[in-house]
Parts: structure tokens; C-alpha cells; sequence
């Protein structure tokens, strides 16, 4: 037989949220439309943004202008062991939600989907946020001018994100 | 901040184009990447929704609340001296638990809410309490149970187990937020004693 545990997942918490709205007597089919158009609503309204990222990300890429950057930092990155090819993610990630979806899509199309650089890619997107427009987002509702250490923190948060996802790559594919 | 990544980028590849010798493949991504956005945006659509669903059943069966009650212990020792019965902690918990989950579209009013009523309890007007800090932070870092994007667009590619990455994204997040936290806690002592040096020097004067 060939599955893994992670296999098991996704049909679990589907069987587990399903069965629970039965029990609690939720009308789980109408429900779940509701939330999926919800859903669906967001998925179109980002689209205009991922058209405007993924046409510069692209262009930028086809001019050869990413391989220049990526040598050029090249030396620091390779001596965190980062994969260059996900610098611009890392980059692009506390900026823009969309973008970094775009370049993460760019990431997988360039490279073999259970690649390092994939692996690192997916750790990265996963663990991190678009702390700018967050931030933005949070204190321009409650017009909070004066934020402090917000900023320091958060990014210190990212930051980690980026030296910590090689590390959590490195030890759960290649060390256990 | 965006209009400067769109059009710088933009700009630079025409310049870069032009000097690598690369303008025809530039121009053909300037006419085929929106093409590509919208093939990306068909892939996830699917997944999107259908978690949208999974998750407002969740939501109605209860099982949001009872993600909310696990979390008091923590939100307890981050929020320092918040009334535990108080609004703020309960839309603190929501908001929390909605990005456990996923849930984005409901994270965010949930969050801007509990930044209101933090800032009413905590008396502030334009300047940021701790405990308003902590949660912009918490919200800046995330901790998702289950990475669907990441899923959907691994699959789609042909990764042969797409959620194998998923204790690694965990342990980082982890990390990450204990990271902000820690951070949090850390300059707040800096402030107050700059505070404190500040009113000392004042009264000494």
C-alpha cells in the first residue's frame, strides 16, 4: 500500500467537521454553500491584483533581471544555506499577500514540486503574513497613529520565519 | 508602498530587457503572464471555496468556540491584566481561533473589532497599548493548522505528497510567533524605562 499519514488529513477533518454539524443539528449543505461563496467572492477579488504582480514578476524574470539579483546576494544566501530561488518571496512576502502567491506559483513552475527550494518556499509562505497590510489594515480601522514596537516585532517575526524555514526543511526531509 | 513594487518592477525589466539583450521574451510576458494569473486564480478557486464551506460548518457546528476555550490559557498569559470577561478578550479569542483555522475572510473584522474594544478598555486614543501591539503582532505572524493554498498549488504541480510540508511549517510558525512575542515583551520594558529615565529627568529638573 502507498499513503502516508499525512494522507489521512484532509478526509479526517472533513469527516470530523461534517459528523460534528450533523450531531449540532446545522443544516451543513446550505452552510457550506454559504461559506464557499464567500470564499469565491475573495478568490475573484484578487484576481486584478494577481494579474497586475504576475505581469511584473514575469516580466522582471524573462528580462533576466532576477538572476542578477539572486547572484548578487548569492553569497549571503548561500552561506544560510536559503535557496536563492526563493529570495524574492521572501522579499515580496510582508509586502503583498497576492504577490507572494504569484512568486511562490512562479517558484513551484521553475522547479520540481518536491524540490528543497519548493519545500523552503512552502515553509516560508506558510509560516509568515503580509505584515505591512496587516499592520496597515489594523491600525488605520482603529486610527491608531503611535505604534511602537509593532513593527520591530513583527518584522523580527518574519525575519525568523526566513533563517528558520531552511532549518525546518533541512531537519524534517533530510536529518529525521 | 505597491505602486512602487508594480511600476518599478515594470520599469527595470524594460531597462534590464534592453541591455540583456531579453526584450522579446519581456514583451511576451507582459502579453501572456495575466493569462497565467488567471489560470492560477482557477486552480485555487475550487479549494478556496470549498474550505470557505468546510469552515463556516465548523463555525456553526461549535467547533470555533471550542477552539476559542483551548486558547484562554495562552491568551491569558499574553494579554497582560485584561478582563477576562471583558468584549475585547472575547473578540481576542474569536479572532485568534478564525486564524487557526483559516478562516481569513472572519479574522480580519474580528481583529479590527478587538482593537477597538482594546483600545476603549485600555483608555488609548492614536498610541498603541501593549496588549493592542501583541495582537497586530499575533495577526502579522501566522499559525494556519492546515496550509490549503500551499496544498492546492503543490498538487497542481505534481508534488507527491503535497501536505508533507506541513510539521514545518508548524514548528516555524511556532517559532515565529514566540519570536514576536517575545519581542513584544522585551521592548515594552525598553519603553516604559525610557518612559520612566524621561518622567525621572523631569521631575529632577
Amino acid at each position: 500500500m502507498n499513503f502516508s499519514i499525512s494522507d489521512f488529513i484532509i478526509p479526517t477533518i472533513i469527516a470530523v467537521i461534517l459528523v460534528t454539524g450533523l450531531v449540532k443539528k446545522v443544516d451543513v449543505f446550505n452552510e457550506f454553500l454559504e461559506g464557499a461563496a464567500e470564499n469565491l467572492k475573495t478568490a475573484v477579488s484578487i484576481l486584478p491584483a494577481l494579474i497586475a504582480l504576475m505581469t511584473c514578476v514575469g516580466m522582471f524574470k524573462s528580462s533576466g533581471g532576477l538572476g542578477i539579483i539572486t547572484s548578487l546576494i548569492s553569497p549571503i544566501t548561500d552561506f544560510l544555506g536559503f535557496p536563492s530561488e526563493c529570495v524574492p518571496l521572501a522579499i515580496l512576502r510582508p509586502v503583498s499577500g497576492s504577490g507572494s502567491i504569484a512568486m511562490y506559483e512562479s517558484i513551484l513552475s521553475d522547479n520540481h514540486p518536491d524540490s528543497f527550494a519548493v519545500r523552503v518556499a512552502s515553509v516560508l509562505l506558510g509560516s509568515t503574513e503580509t505584515t505591512f497590510y496587516t499592520m496597515a489594515v489594523y491600525y488605520g480601522a482603529a486610527k491608531i497613529k503611535n505604534t511602537r514596537q509593532t513593527l520591530v516585532a513583527a518584522i523580527s517575526a518574519d525575519f525568523t520565519g526566513f533563517v528558520f524555514s531552511v532549518f525546518a526543511v533541512r531537519l524534517f526531509f533530510y536529518i529525521l | 508602498m505597491m505602486k512602487w513594487v508594480f511600476s518599478g518592477l515594470v520599469i527595470i525589466s524594460i531597462i534590464f530587457g534592453i541591455i540583456n539583450n531579453t526584450i522579446k521574451e519581456v514583451s511576451n510576458s507582459a502579453i501572456m503572464e495575466a493569462e497565467n494569473a488567471v489560470k492560477l486564480t482557477l486552480t485555487l478557486v475550487g479549494s478556496m471555496a470549498f474550505w470557505g464551506g468546510m469552515m463556516r460548518v465548523a463555525d456553526k457546528a461549535g467547533i470555533t468556540n471550542i477552539v476559542a476555550k483551548c486558547f484562554r490559557p495562552i491568551a491569558k498569559f499574553l494579554f497582560v491584566g485584561i478582563d477576562l470577561n471583558g468584549p475585547a478578550f472575547k473578540a481576542i479569542t474569536m479572532n485568534l481561533t478564525a486564524n487557526l483555522l483559516g478562516l481569513g475572510n472572519a479574522a480580519t473584522p474580528l481583529g479590527i473589532d478587538a482593537v477597538k474594544k482594546l483600545a476603549k478598555e485600555d483608555g488609548v486614543t492614536d498610541t498603541a497599548s501593549q496588549n493592542i501591539i501583541m495582537l497586530v503582532v499575533l495577526n502579522t505572524a501566522s499559525i494556519q493548522l492546515l496550509p490549503t493554498t500551499i496544498a492546492t498549488l503543490r498538487l497542481s504541480h505534481g508534488a507527491s505528497s503535497p501536505l508533507d510540508v506541513m510539521p514545518a511549517i508548524l514548528l516555524t510558525s511556532v517559532v515565529c510567533v514566540t519570536v514576536g512575542v517575545i519581542m513584544v515583551k522585551v521592548l515594552e520594558k525598553g519603553y516604559n524605562l525610557k518612559a520612566y529615565s524621561r518622567k525621572k529627568i523631569a521631575h529632577e529638573l
